[in-house]
């Protein structure tokens, strides 16, 4: 009968989509990008969207949020606004190198690619690929695991573009390089963009990449970073998302570290519907050292899930993982760590904690750290406490004439403190500290539907 | 100022204060010691407002009002100040952060604007100096890591901050050296105005050398069973606490 309805799974649909508009995907693209999506999607098609009976998205349903019907875009929306109303109070006190992604597609204010006196270049990837493909070329697709995470394989098929930064060998560049990812339209999208970041051998970069939802519609994004630290090379990689209730945002970052290179990253969720981030740092060389600080903030029915794997590949590299949140309401949250230290690692040492304040009997934090140790002569080690404010303190502080709700937000941000503490940049970790304080005082939810957009 | 009439608490459902009557007047020091158990910081508790006690009977007046009714937020912005017996460490929030909400939240409810960030940090500085108080104690996460004596210090400099009018310290002179307890009792004493009032909670004598105080009262088994002068301190000292025990059982 012509009125029958036929349910075809999601999987199924998205692989269709991709096979009537390749030709469009393809255009709005790149050849660097384009050769690798006919492998990813079969590799889709294999694995699917991750299911709750894969052990890595246990505590995260993940395909739910594809059920939702989204508008996807093959080519950038023109959308006319002007950059300077939506941010003109934010972050203020910060001067930053500023690359914007809309929707998924860089925004070309000033190029599609910008290069400094010192050789950094910044801007599209998809540009990048053209233009300077010997950067390109080698790196990109060369890190992210499409053959066993569908989401992954499912952007790499789907990706056009997304923001390039490049930093030469042995440049050293203080003000930071912002990628600012902002989601705005009049209907609901699912955005798949893609980063790369290549820091050479001893370079030294600051990036803060931003996610900020500007519209209240429903967005997913599904997004792919891989970043490539050389030898002697310094990273401090600082991820701020900030998105709305009706937002889901999945990200999948895959970092390479050469030797005795630096990495320090501080991923800060501080407002979003669903958010989960992937963290895959390799240790590569010998004497790397990788510092992964975490924040998530979440209240009603918000989920932050946080999944990280550091491997330890080579002997005598470093790594420490500090991971805490405040889950209010009826708020879900896992962390899953896994540090692996491979047969010849030795001499490796990693350490990893991850606590979390729960602030009512509703809400629930799952937290599963892995340590996976082949080597003999190591130094690893893990915790994870799941606790309540502390009684003792509040009245302490309320015997002093502070008011319970005030002692309260003073110990919560105490409590997160730790992590904000480790951002380098004192404009940014004061913005940071200011908005987090927002955030407790429950303002950002506020702000998301106010036309300024400060936070 | 205080003024306690046949107080009964208890804990749990033990009956921990079994009638205490007290009466403090501004520009007095009392003493109230007693043996380990006798309902001295028990006491201390019922007039901070801390929830695991409960009143059972009698009542307490703060200049005229009903104390027992007030959140111990508000008790303290009344003027109320307890010196804790174990100060309470808090990883993650500094000192300055936490004196700087106290004293604003204690001048709001005075009706005064809050102080400007130069002029809280003045205030600090010099009352810091006037309670010989260790700058880089104050630089860092309340109490945290601080030694036995550090944290009491912190308490009288907290004091310092906050000018109450009635300060009540617990048992301040447990494990504090003799410099330490010079320091405490200096600052007490400079501290002391004729609008304001101490209470002293003490198992020995020992801080009543550098605190004097005007009246002693011994605590027994939840009563108050003698009061007199600064001369009974030392009588209880030469005596020992079973004097009391003995008197009581006879």
């Amino acid at each position: 009968m012509s009125d029958n309805t036929i349910t075809i799974p999601i999987s199924d649909e998205l692989v269709n989509i991709y096979h009537k508009n390749l030709n469009l995907i393809s255009g709005g693209s790149a050849d660097l990008l384009n050769q690798h999506r006919d492998e990813a999607i079969q590799l889709f098609k294999q694995l699917g969207i991750p299911s709750q009976k894969n052990e890595k998205y246990k505590y995260s349903k993940i395909e739910p949020l594809f059920a939702h019907s989204y508008k996807k875009h093959f080519a950038p929306k023109r959308i006319t606004f002007n950059i300077d109303d939506i941010f003109r109070c934010d972050i203020p006190e910060i001067d930053t190198h500023i690359a914007l992604v809309l929707n998924g597609f860089y925004l070309p204010e000033t190029g599609k690619l910008t290069t400094l006196p010192n050789g950094i270049v910044y801007g599209s990837l998809a540009e990048a690929a053209i233009k300077l493909p010997n950067l390109v070329k080698e790196r990109y697709n060369a890190l992210a695991e499409n053959k066993s995470d569908g989401l992954v394989a499912l952007n790499t098929a789907f990706a056009q573009d997304g923001a390039f930064i490049y930093i030469p060998r042995n440049v050293a560049e203080s003000k930071p390089i912002q990628i600012i990812n902002l989601l705005l339209s009049n209907e609901n999208q699912l955005v798949q963009y893609r980063n790369l970041i290549v820091v050479e051998e001893g370079a030294q970069a600051n990036v803060l990449i931003c996610n900020h939802t500007l519209s209240p519609n429903r967005f997913l994004s599904n997004v792919v970073t891989e970043i490539f630290v050389g030898s002697n090379a310094q990273l401090e990689l600082v991820k701020m998302q900030n998105e709305h209730n009706d937002s889901a945002l999945l990200t999948h970052t895959y970092i390479l570290q050469q030797r005795d290179s630096r990495l320090v990253t501080n991923t800060l969720s501080l407002h979003g519907g669903f958010i989960r981030n992937n963290l895959t740092v390799t240790l590569n060389g010998e004497g790397a050292d990788a510092q992964l600080y975490g924040l998530y903030l979440t209240d009603r029915t918000q989920h932050t899930d946080n999944n990280t794997f550091i491997d330890h590949a080579v002997p005598n590299c470093t790594s420490n993982e500090l991971y805490k949140g405040i889950l209010d309401d009826q708020a879900t949250g896992a962390f899953n760590g896994k540090i692996m230290v491979r047969r010849d690692a030795q001499k490796t040492q990693a350490y990893q904690a991850n606590n979390s304040l729960l602030l009512t009997a509703d809400a629930h934090m799952k937290t599963k750290p892995q340590l996976e140790i082949y080597a003999d002569d190591v130094k690893c080690s893990h915790g994870a406490t799941i606790g309540q404010l502390d009684n003792e303190a509040l009245f302490y502080m309320r015997a002093r004439g502070i008011g319970e709700r005030e002692a309260k937000l003073l110990l919560m941000f105490g409590f997160v403190h730790e992590v904000i503490k480790q951002i380098s940049i004192d404009t940014l970790r004061e913005r940071i500290d200011d908005m987090v304080n927002k955030r407790l005082h429950g303002e950002l939810a506020r702000c998301h539907y106010c036309p300024m957009h400060c936070c | 100022m205080l003024v306690i009439k046949d107080l009964h608490a208890k804990i749990n459902d033990k009956e921990i204060l079994k009638g205490i009557n007290l009466e403090v007047k501004a520009g007095e020091i009392h003493a109230i010691m007693g043996p380990n158990g006798s309902g001295k910081s028990t006491l201390a508790s019922v007039l901070t407002g801390r929830e695991m006690v409960e009143v059972t009977h009698g009542s307490v007046t703060f200049n005229g009002n009903d104390l027992l009714a007030m959140a111990p937020e508000i008790r303290s912005r009344e003027g109320i100040f307890l010196s804790f017996q174990y100060p309470v460490e808090i990883p993650g929030v500094s000192m300055v952060n936490f004196m700087k909400a106290a004293v604003n939240e204690h001048r709001k409810y005075r009706g005064l604007e809050p102080l400007s960030a130069s002029d809280f940090l003045k205030m600090m500085r010099e009352r810091k100096e006037l309670v010989e108080i260790d700058s880089a104690l104050t630089n860092r996460s309340v109490n945290e890591g601080f030694s036995g004596g550090e944290k009491k210090k912190n308490e009288i400099f907290q004091m310092a901050m906050l000018e109450p009018k009635l300060a009540i310290l617990d048992e301040t002179d447990s494990g504090l050296d003799i410099d330490a307890l010079r320091v405490v009792a200096n600052g007490v004493n400079k501290l002391k105005r004729p609008d304001n009032a101490v209470i002293v909670i003490t198992h020995y004598q020992r801080l009543l050398e550098h605190i004097v105080p005007d009246f002693v009262h011994i605590l027994y088994n939840g009563r108050i069973v003698k009061s007199a002068g600064k001369e009974l301190a030392l009588e209880l000292e030469e005596k020992g606490y079973d004097w009391i025990k003995n008197g009581e059982n006879a």
